[in-house]
């Protein structure tokens, strides 16, 4: 039984750092081929990311504008609603910051990206694999990482960031709007002089680096998953599976890492 | 500038093992083989006796674990693989079996990608090229058609067009007949006299020599995992 329990731990260890080591040098040379390929085919690689950008970004943006008003309506107006009620409204603005910008803007559109973009990605590029299509793409002398890799990075990770803007904009506006039709004594301009107030530059830089590491965790562990390894067919639901808890177990400690920058800036 | 630089042998393969791609075991061991310019190889052999590996390891798809094997002079088992993916834009593979489409492409796109990639240039751009090359593998009527709603006669036409859009001088064919209806099989064995005659040199693979006999300048036979070449037989032996 105590056996049986210790190499049960130790396959799962040795498959973690496997993946690990997998995904990070997926990374390594996604960037790799990124920088020196910078300037070849681009009129193929371009569309693609234009692409990418069309599906993971423009696309959820309904999405992202109906989840934006849902977490002001939820999360926002009552938290005005408590804080005016409490006489706390000078935390205000650290409050709003400190949940909807730092934390649930960005989290939010990486998970929905994952769950709408990610998943898709892991189907076509395990099927792609499983059909030969990749061994094809090097029979013509094309780079499989720069064709099918590349474009998804930096379309996805362009997307989380464009999304988080605007769901953090939707959310702080609709809350605003919830907490004003429940008739609390705030007016705009106060609310968004101390939005202003608590943000701090390191909030913009953050952000950005932030969301777009979100974006490259949930495109190389999605590809790795889908690419990487040699798939039949009827495993890509299964390599689906595993790449949505492991890019969410990324996400989640990916932003732990975060909160620990945040709190030493 | 390096295509027209060279005018030793196309393939030359000294004691290469060739690896399954499948169980990863050995397929076959110690191939001598060299392909001059020009030459027409039609290489025989049951089904999975290593054809198709054989094929793709020499086309430099696939590196060989032991001996040597030079792809027009250069040894690909020394060459990055950002060096063998230039190589490989010299020789155009034909997949078996529907040929590997991009599905997801028209007929027109799958033919213009190399083109653009290679050629760095839009699809407009290489548009006298794709029609010239869909003009010439009859698919010109299907250059709109999405390639996987395409039958698997057509789907094999494409993969050929799609080799030859970057103009190779040797062209690999895994079984490029094999499983198609009489019409089409007739074509292939024409359009590949064709291209032999235009000097592009064509090394194909067949599990049934008939309808190739006195087609190719050379045959070659692999059984019992034993790499055999026949030589310029006009009548090799049948296959089974």
């Amino acid at each position: 039984m105590y056996h049986a329990y210790t190499n049960y731990t130790g396959r799962k260890l040795m498959g973690l750092l496997k993946d690990l080591h997998g995904m990070g040098s997926l990374l390594l040379i996604t960037a790799g081929v990124t920088v020196t390929k910078f300037n070849t085919a681009r009129t193929v690689i371009h569309p693609l990311i234009r692409m990418q950008m069309t599906r993971a970004g423009y696309q959820l943006l309904p999405m992202v504008g109906f989840l934006a008003c849902a977490l002001g309506m939820v999360v926002i107006g009552q938290t005005v609603m408590i804080l005016n009620s409490l006489g706390a409204q000078s935390y205000l603005g650290t409050v709003m910051v400190t949940v909807v910008v730092r934390e649930l803007g960005p989290l939010l559109a990486a998970l929905l990206v994952l769950a709408r973009v990610g998943t898709a990605n892991v189907v076509e590029l395990g099927t792609a694999r499983a059909l030969g299509e990749v061994e094809a793409l090097e029979a013509l002398g094309i780079d499989p990482i720069h064709y099918l890799i590349v474009p998804r990075v930096i379309g996805i990770a362009l997307s989380i960031f464009a999304l988080t803007v605007y769901l953090i904009l939707f959310a702080l506006v609709s809350g605003y709007v919830f907490a004003f039709l429940e008739r609390v004594a705030l007016l705009p301009a106060e609310y968004f002089r101390q939005l202003a107030g608590a943000l701090i530059w390191q909030d913009f830089v953050l952000l950005a680096l932030k969301t777009t590491t979100f974006g490259m965790c949930i495109a190389i562990v999605t590809s790795y998953e889908g690419l990487a390894q040699p798939l039949r067919l009827e495993e890509v639901s299964r390599a689906t599976t595993s790449a949505v808890t492991k890019s969410v177990v990324g996400v989640v400690l990916l932003d732990a890492l975060f909160i620990i920058v945040y709190l030493l800036v | 500038m390096e295509k027209k630089d060279f005018n030793g042998p196309v393939l030359e393969a000294v004691a290469v093992d060739v690896l399954s791609t499948w169980n990863h075991q050995v397929r076959l061991q110690g191939v001598d083989w060299t392909v001059l310019p020009g030459e027409y190889w039609v290489i025989g052999g049951r089904h999975g006796t290593g054809k198709t590996d054989l094929l793709l390891t020499a086309a430099g798809l696939h590196r060989p674990t032991a001996g040597v094997l030079r792809l027009f002079g250069r040894d690909v088992t020394g060459l990055s693989e950002g060096e063998l993916l230039q190589q490989r834009t010299r020789v155009g593979i034909v997949f078996k079996g529907g040929g590997r489409m991009f599905n997801e492409l028209t007929v027109a796109e799958n033919v213009a990608l190399p083109v653009c990639y290679h050629r760095n240039c839009t699809p407009e751009e290489a548009q006298e090229e794709v029609d010239r090359t869909l003009e010439m593998t009859g698919l010109t009527p299907l250059a709109r058609e999405k390639a996987q709603t395409l039958g698997i006669d057509w789907q094999q036409r494409v993969g050929l067009a799609r080799a030859l859009a970057l103009k190779p001088e040797a062209v690999f064919l895994d079984e490029p007949a094999a499983g198609l209806d009489p019409r089409h099989r007739q074509w292939w064995v024409n359009f590949l006299a064709g291209l032999s005659g235009r000097k592009v040199t064509v090394i194909m693979t067949t599990n049934d020599f008939a309808p190739w006999h006195g087609e190719g300048h050379r045959y070659a036979m692999i059984t019992d995992k034993r790499w055999r070449i026949l030589g310029a037989q006009a009548n090799p032996p049948q296959v089974e």
